[in-house]
């Protein structure tokens, strides 16, 4: 994936000169995770430049670079640095459109790697795409592999608002093939549907994705699964239409239960698909608890294939939404 | 999806006029000095909602930066920004009817008085978080680097913003690109409630500068013509290339922090001896001096920018609320 990325860039950058690239390490370390690799040799120390650990300054210089004419890409090396720069994404990049009475756009793109599965610990494990949702003027979109990296960073890049992109660090190394190239080119909003069934609608985000095909695969049921690929705005329709189809809605969200990314879409889908449901939405998470550390844990805490697989089985056979496993684990 | 007036260029012939003549300057100031005492009054008829920051005391830092800096240079400032968006030649219809929340201002009314903006002349939406257009300057010097177009992105801020983060990060990263930046503190003297001294350890913010290696100046911000000097000179080094600036102006905000706020912690005797050093009348004295104008031609410029403001308040309280329409049309994540 990381591979897809880094080719992403390196496309828009060719195709548009006003796009450029920060962020730490990124230029002549080409990245911690390599997704900007050749990019320094190949359009010079102008556009892409390495920053000083400084998120703050370099998210609030993306942001002042997009409204006057650059196409930045920032690079935020694991989502929780973002944290020192939440005002500048937030309060700045997704007001300036807003505040100029429409006369600014703020083109900026923000990659960050996400997620848990590798041992990193609770502070370089999280998501957080929940801190971000909710806000007008910010697009949210998440990677599941190398095909839809390419096509989210593509389409962040072309955006006229500023766009975060997440990428599950756990798939960097992973490959997938694809066909790069315009028909590649993901639609901001648009959910995909990668495997057609009629037992269930599956809604995944991220590395859940993964999970939620294998859990299918190796289930008596089979689902509608769809990759979500944004999260803000969401793509309705597709999640309405399969529900029709379905009747049964279930999210996988990595994020813990509490606040996260589900609650929105089941939200909708019980209020305005209510006469399609034959069973409760239920939500697959992880419980409300900090990432674990060591591997057998961490794999516990997140919402794996087996376990998707027991929680959809359960729903389809009682009509009823089964506990989590954490619930009576004590 | 354009909103507020179509102002037909004039912000832009407001700048250049600024620019051309030291009277019109002085013009300038006065305007800003009548508008934000008429604000804090329209506040008290209650015309003005949520709160309104002034800056009676200020007026020689605003003029001074706008008339040595083009209308193509873009500026990030504050949320205490009337003044300089008069000065960078935004017209007070714009300003007033923001302030306001009137369809006629500056963006439609949707914005209010912590956020005007007028690309046309390179205001950046001002910016209602303390230090937050900083590092926001420095993107834009860096689009001006990237592209090669010339310009010179203007950061004005004042002295509380010199103890956040996003100075600091800022001013690093700036210096380490060597980007077209100047860096402007109007140093007031109060961080919000409270004096500087009690939050800041140094005198100088300028000295600040140096942990970055950026060259630095301390001006009397009273003076229009020292801003103006100061200014000019750390533009042209920005232009030339040789990387930013920081111009510490040091002045004095007359009124509280805010509307609700009295003031009431000033040292006592602390704003009559500044203003005893105030901007308007030392400039005004200036140029009578220099026999730009005559007593006669002082009083004139009062009465003209009063007769002026009111007939500019009788469009923009006659201008109407925006609509549901437009708050939607403007407030959407997707654009169309």
């Amino acid at each position: 994936m990381n591979q897809a990325i880094a080719l992403a860039i390196a496309e828009e950058m060719e195709r548009d000169d006003r796009v450029v690239m920060f962020g730490e390490d990124i230029a002549e370390a080409e990245g911690p995770f390599k997704t900007s690799e050749g990019l320094l040799a190949r359009f010079g120390p102008g556009r892409v430049r390495d920053t000083p650990i400084s998120e703050m300054g370099f998210v609030g210089c993306a942001v002042g670079a997009a409204v006057t004419g650059l196409r930045p890409v920032v690079e935020i090396m694991f989502v929780e640095f973002l944290g020192v720069a939440l005002d500048q994404l937030v309060t700045e990049a997704a007001t300036m459109h807003f505040l100029s009475g429409g006369k600014l756009k703020a083109p900026l793109t923000l990659r960050a790697s996400v997620g848990a599965g590798l041992g990193f610990g609770c502070q370089h494990s999280q998501t957080l795409e929940r801190w971000l949702l909710g806000t007008p003027g910010l697009k949210v979109a998440v990677a599941s592999g190398a095909r839809s990296a390419y096509g989210l960073t593509k389409a962040a890049i072309r955006d006229d608002d500023p766009v975060v992109v997440m990428e599950p660090r756990s798939l960097y190394g992973r490959r997938e093939d694809f066909e790069p190239g315009e028909q590649a080119v993901a639609v901001l909003g648009q959910g995909t549907l990668l495997k057609e069934g009629s037992d269930v609608t599956v809604v995944a985000l991220g590395q859940t994705v993964a999970s939620a095909l294998e859990a299918d695969e190796s289930s008596d049921w089979s689902g509608d699964i769809i990759d979500l690929r944004t999260i803000q705005p969401w793509d309705r329709d597709i999640v309405a239409t399969s529900v029709a189809k379905t009747g049964k809605l279930v999210t996988v969200e990595e994020n813990q239960f509490t606040g996260g990314w589900g609650s929105d879409i089941v939200s909708y889908v019980a209020s305005q698909c209510y006469g399609d449901l034959s069973a409760p939405p239920l939500r697959v998470t992880a419980p409300d608890v900090h990432v674990p550390y060591g591997t057998v844990l961490e794999q516990r805490y997140l919402p794996g294939a087996d376990y998707v697989s027991e929680q959809v089985s359960a729903l389809l056979k009682t009509g009823s939404t089964p506990r989590p496993w954490w619930e009576g684990a004590l | 999806m354009s909103a507020g007036t179509v102002d037909g260029g004039q912000a832009v012939q407001r700048r250049g006029a600024l620019q051309a003549s030291r009277v019109e300057r002085f013009r300038r100031m006065v305007e800003i000095r009548l508008i934000e005492d008429r604000v804090l009054e329209l506040f008290g008829e209650g015309l003005i909602p949520g709160t309104t920051h002034t800056s009676q005391g200020q007026e020689a830092v605003c003029v001074g930066v706008a008339a040595v800096t083009q209308p193509t240079d873009p500026v990030a400032c504050t949320y205490r920004g009337h003044g300089m968006a008069l000065a960078l030649g935004a017209t007070p219809e714009a300003v007033l009817g923001e302030i306001l929340g009137r369809q006629i201002g500056c963006m439609g009314g949707l914005g209010g008085s912590m956020h005007l903006s007028d690309p046309s002349v390179g205001l950046l939406p001002t910016m209602a978080i303390v230090g937050a257009g900083i590092p926001v300057a420095a993107g834009a010097a860096l689009t001006a680097q990237v592209l090669g177009t010339g310009a010179v992105a203007v950061s004005v801020f004042g002295d509380g913003a010199a103890n956040i983060g996003a100075f600091h990060e800022g001013l690093n990263l700036a210096a380490i690109w060597k980007l077209p930046v100047v860096f402007i503190c109007e140093n007031n003297q109060y961080g919000e409630y409270t004096r500087i001294d009690r939050t800041t350890p140094v005198t100088d913010i300028a000295v600040r500068a140096t942990a970055y290696a950026i060259p630095s100046e301390v001006v009397d911000g009273q003076d229009v013509d020292a801003v103006e000097a100061a200014v000019a000179g750390a533009v042209g080094r920005a232009r030339s290339g040789a990387g930013p600036t920081l111009v510490e102006a040091k002045t004095y905000r007359y009124a509280g922090h805010s509307r609700s706020d009295k003031a009431t912690y000033r040292p006592p005797g602390e704003l009559d001896t500044w203003l005893k050093r105030d901007p308007v009348t030392l400039f005004g004295e200036k140029l009578v001096s220099e026999g730009l104008l005559d007593a006669e031609g002082l009083e004139q410029v009062g009465a003209d920018v009063a007769a002026a403001l009111e007939a500019t308040l009788e469009r923009v309280t006659a201008s109407p609320y925006p609509t549901d329409a437009q708050m939607l049309a403007q407030a959407g994540a997707v654009r169309e």
